[in-house]
């Protein structure tokens, strides 16, 4: 029998030296991907006994505070997170929660908001040494709170997304989506309470400032104006104003808005089917100039890639190929094209700067609790993958752009957008979506036109509150226009 | 007097042994009290006040089991107590060091039943002065042990704790009967197939190309098999219907040599097993949340996640005693102790963990192999094969190794019935490896 009770114990060795191996298995080679995973809360909960930093808006002694950490009265954390203003900044802080970990800001910046930006590595080696309690840094973000209640209020109960940038530095100054959420409610230790507000908030927290894309419509016109322009076309060049085109390869034809005419039948100005957003002028250009240029000017916008803007962002896409039916589609925006509303207000910001892309964030710097800067986020020219420079367009055709757009708010289609005392200049856009769907209504635009201070792109996925009667005139026009105002400095 | 009179070799050796196991047992309680002051010192900042009861304490336990194997079973071996009694403290310092991060108080319930194990090990040893009596009551304890296993079935004292009914509720106490069960189904397997070894073994059909016993001779397995069945459907318990089959099976083996019954047992395992997949919903849930916890990770994977988490962020070095937060892992005291282990003494300390249990598994077929009587040593063949396969159902559930079946890790986990019986599984072994030194003298080598 010695020789069986040597047998069963070899198996059992076996099994041992499995279990061994799986366990360096687990704690070696695993290791780092299971510890930082977002839903292992160890490093959460470690992080709970430090003082977080907190996210804050504004500057000197009028600084709105987005988050920050609060001591607990006792239990097992230190601090808790609390949001002051949770649905108003809830889509750029994200949250911070034991459950559900991070999102947002929150995620992104949570190096500096544990203080472990690479400038304290001197000072927590000090800490470490000193036995002094780490402390994290304050994340100062570029939104300004009256621009980001201005597109609040102005979007109101419909569903949709207001981003603003600067310009001249592509500060973000408003980040608004509606529906929003609490984060407060995920930051709560209430586990049961957590998860009952998880599963009923899934539509609320979708950002469909930057995580969503829809269709541009006419507010896709500008890019291809954009391509026209670098093509050699003049804004004063006239196209036939036919009631409907047929792009070739194809028996569908493209209507006006409306299936009238865009000018009496007339010949029309470039100039002039922009202001009146006129398709069969732009379907036929698209065609003309070919669907190569077309998706190259996207893409020197910003299409069909992502980049680090201190939050996470969905790419807006156009096909890279394109026949001539989806070409025509596509030149007026519809069809297979989708954009993001911060993809559409960086194709104004680039107009309003004379054709260079500055690089879109939201951190403006990082303080420690003294005040002293830690980092200084300075503006910088967004080099996009596959352009040799930061540049969209060239100052003359951003400048023709500019005329058109500003056309568009006083004599064209988006008069609503107007604001007493600043010359606001945009495009409009109203995307059909499906048979019998509401339409996807656009505003995106700059302003003051001589000395851009906001650039803006304001959506509506479901036509607002006025169903299939919607246009970007109507509906997103006047959001815009009130964004504005809260923007340019009287 | 009389043992003056007897100065040959034999006691000789039986006091080296002795003074063996004592440095070892002291050894392991210098371990275990310096575990349970790094604790103190990374929960609370100092030097726990109870260092000195606690270490106190573990001193007189391990000195009275010392002196009961001392002078109960001479010549022993001298690995295994002191091993069992470094887990055992190991054990009872992470349940104290949950006890500090859960704010329960479950460390001083597990020393009265360490207390109590200890004095059911010394009474092991005082009762059974050799193991072959044993061999003598096999059907009291087949019956009893039958008994035991079944109890929980009982309407008013059997009842029902996350889905098993493996409990007895007297009052307050809480036991599990199916602990002591599975020595006695052991010492009963041993006793049987001891007797009935040539039968069982002689060959007398041929089916195929091999040779196989009577189609009689089949019929334990079934019945063994029907059991673990019934322990599986009626007290829905994977973990201790896989033990009783598997330490049946590997018994079987040791005592026949016939790999025919271990194929039989396989096919019917595999029968057993797609049987219980397709009836209930609660085996499936379990093998599905073993392949991919993270797709049910708000809800039965959420527990072996966590296990993963804690021991991924233990990583090699650990995080430290007392400074992880293995209190996150539903049920860690008892099934998931280990993973508490893994977070915050990382692999070093999970490697040294296995390997005491290695060595214990190791010590235990050494006694088996050295057993002159069959009975013997199918009995630490037994209890040695269920501790090992014990450890390995319950690791490889936390590691994910295996589908998760709710065991206990012997000698570590909260429970006092697990512990209990551990520590009659080592007297047992002890006694058995005890007669065989006292008997090596006239045993003739093979």
């Amino acid at each position: 029998m010695t020789r069986q009770v040597r047998r069963v114990a070899i198996v059992l060795f076996l099994l041992f030296g499995a279990l061994f191996v799986n366990l360096n298995f687990l704690q070696v080679l695993r290791a780092d991907g299971l510890s930082n995973d977002t839903r292992n809360s160890r490093k959460i909960i470690a992080e709970y006994s430090i003082r977080r930093g907190s996210i804050v808006a504004g500057k000197g002694g009028d600084t709105t505070v987005l988050a920050e950490s609060v001591a607990t009265d006792g239990g097992r954390f230190e601090y808790r997170r609390r949001y002051p203003e949770p649905e108003l900044y809830a889509h750029v802080t994200g949250f911070y929660s034991l459950l559900y970990g991070r999102a947002g800001l929150e995620d992104t910046a949570n190096g500096f908001l544990v203080g472990d930006a690479p400038e304290q590595f001197a000072r927590n080696v000090g800490d470490l040494l000193t036995g002094r309690e780490p402390e994290g840094d304050d994340v100062v973000v570029t939104l300004r709170p009256e621009v980001q209640r201005a597109a609040r209020e102005a979007l109101g109960d419909r569903v949709g997304a207001v981003v603003a940038l600067a310009p001249q530095t592509g500060a973000v100054l408003a980040l608004w989506a509606n529906p929003s959420y609490d984060p407060n409610r995920l930051a709560t230790f209430d586990r049961a309470r957590a998860v009952r507000y998880w599963e009923r908030s899934e539509n609320e927290r979708r950002n469909r400032a930057l995580r969503e894309t829809y269709p541009p419509g006419s507010t896709f016109k500008v890019i291809t104006a954009a391509a026209a322009l670098e093509d050699g076309i003049d804004p004063d060049d006239t196209f036939d104003d036919p009631s409907g085109y047929t792009p070739p390869q194809t028996t569908a034809t493209i209507p006006n808005f409306g299936g009238g005419l865009c000018n009496g039948g007339s010949p029309i100005t470039l100039a002039r089917a922009f202001e009146v957003s006129c398709n069969t002028t732009f379907a036929q250009l698209g065609v003309d100039i070919g669907a190569a240029k077309l998706v190259e000017q996207a893409e020197a916008f910003g299409f069909n890639q992502t980049f680090d803007l201190g939050l996470p962002m969905a790419a807006s896409v156009i096909p890279s190929e394109l026949d001539p039916p989806s070409t025509a589609q596509s030149a007026i925006g519809q069809r297979d094209v989708r954009a993001t509303p911060l993809q559409m207000a960086m194709v104004s910001a680039a107009v309003a700067n004379d054709g260079v892309l500055m690089r879109p964030h939201v951190i403006a710097r990082v303080e420690d609790f003294a005040g002293r800067v830690v980092r200084q986020i300075t503006p910088s020219m967004l080099v996009l993958d596959g352009q040799d420079d930061a540049r969209a367009v060239s100052r003359e055709t951003a400048q023709a752009l500019q005329d058109m757009m500003l056309g568009v708010v006083t004599n064209g289609s988006g008069g609503a957008a107007a604001v007493p005392g600043v010359e606001v200049a945009g495009k409009t856009g109203t995307a059909q979506t499906a048979e019998g769907a509401n339409p996807t209504v656009w505003f995106t635009g700059f302003a003051p036109f001589d000395d851009p201070q906001v650039a803006v792109a304001v959506v509506l996925p479901d036509g607002g509150d006025v169903g299939s009667e919607a246009t970007g005139g109507a509906v997103a026009a006047p959001i815009a226009g009130k964004v504005i105002d809260a923007a340019v400095d009287e | 007097m009389s043992a003056v009179a007897v100065t040959t070799k034999a006691p000789a050796d039986a006091r080296r042994k002795a003074n063996s196991e004592l440095a070892l047992l002291i050894l392991a309680l210098l371990i275990t009290v310096g575990a349970y002051a790094l604790v103190g010192l990374a929960t609370t900042g100092v030097v726990p006040g109870g260092l000195a009861a606690y270490g106190g304490a573990m001193a007189a336990l391990g000195a009275a089991a010392h002196l009961a194997s001392r002078r109960l079973a001479s010549g022993a071996d001298p690995v295994l107590l002191p091993l069992a009694f470094l887990l055992n403290g190991l054990g009872l310092v992470m349940v104290r060091r949950l006890d500090f991060a859960e704010q329960t108080s479950q460390a001083p319930a597990q020393t009265i039943w360490t207390v109590v194990a200890i004095v059911v090990f010394i009474l092991t040893l005082a009762v059974v002065r050799d193991h072959r009596i044993l061999d003598n009551y096999r059907y009291i304890v087949g019956i009893g042990a039958l008994a035991f296993l079944l109890m929980p079935l009982l309407p008013g004292i059997g009842k029902e704790v996350n889905g098993a009914r493996i409990w007895l509720g007297l009052g307050g106490l809480s036991f599990q009967p199916g602990e002591v069960a599975k020595l006695g189904l052991v010492i009963f397997f041993a006793s049987y197939l001891a007797e009935k070894r040539a039968l069982l073994t002689v060959a007398t059909n041929r089916l195929g190309p091999l040779m196989v016993p009577p189609a009689r001779a089949f019929g334990p397995i079934l019945a063994v098999w029907g059991l673990s069945l019934s322990v599986l459907v009626f007290q829905k318990d994977l973990g201790l219907s896989l033990l009783v089959f598997g330490i049946f099976v590997a018994m079987l083996y040791v005592a026949t040599a016939r790999l025919t019954y271990v194929l039989l047992s396989l096919a019917l395992f595999g029968v057993g097993a797609f049987a219980a997949w397709t009836v209930f919903s609660h085996v499936q849930s379990r093998i599905l949340t073993w392949l991919d916890p993270w797709s049910v990770y708000e809800d039965a994977g959420y527990q072996v996640a966590q296990s993963l988490f804690a021991m991924a962020t233990g990583g090699i070095f650990g995080v430290g005693l007392g400074q992880g937060r293995p209190d996150i892992i539903p049920e860690v005291n008892t099934d998931f102790i280990f993973a508490a282990f893994g977070e915050e003494i990382g692999l070093l300390g999970t490697t040294a963990l296995l390997l005491c249990f290695f060595l214990f598994v190791g010590r235990g077929f050494s006694v088996a192999t050295r057993s002159p009587d069959d009975f013997g040593q199918l009995l630490a063949a037994g209890l040695t094969f269920l501790f090992g396969l014990q450890v390995f159902v319950i690791l490889g559930g936390v590691t994910q190794l295996l589908p998760l079946t709710g065991v206990t890790l012997p000698f570590m986990s909260y429970g006092g019935s697990s512990l209990l019986a551990n520590y009659a599984l080592v007297a047992l072994l002890l006694r058995v490896s005890a007669s065989s030194s006292s008997t090596s003298a006239g045993r003739a080598t093979p």
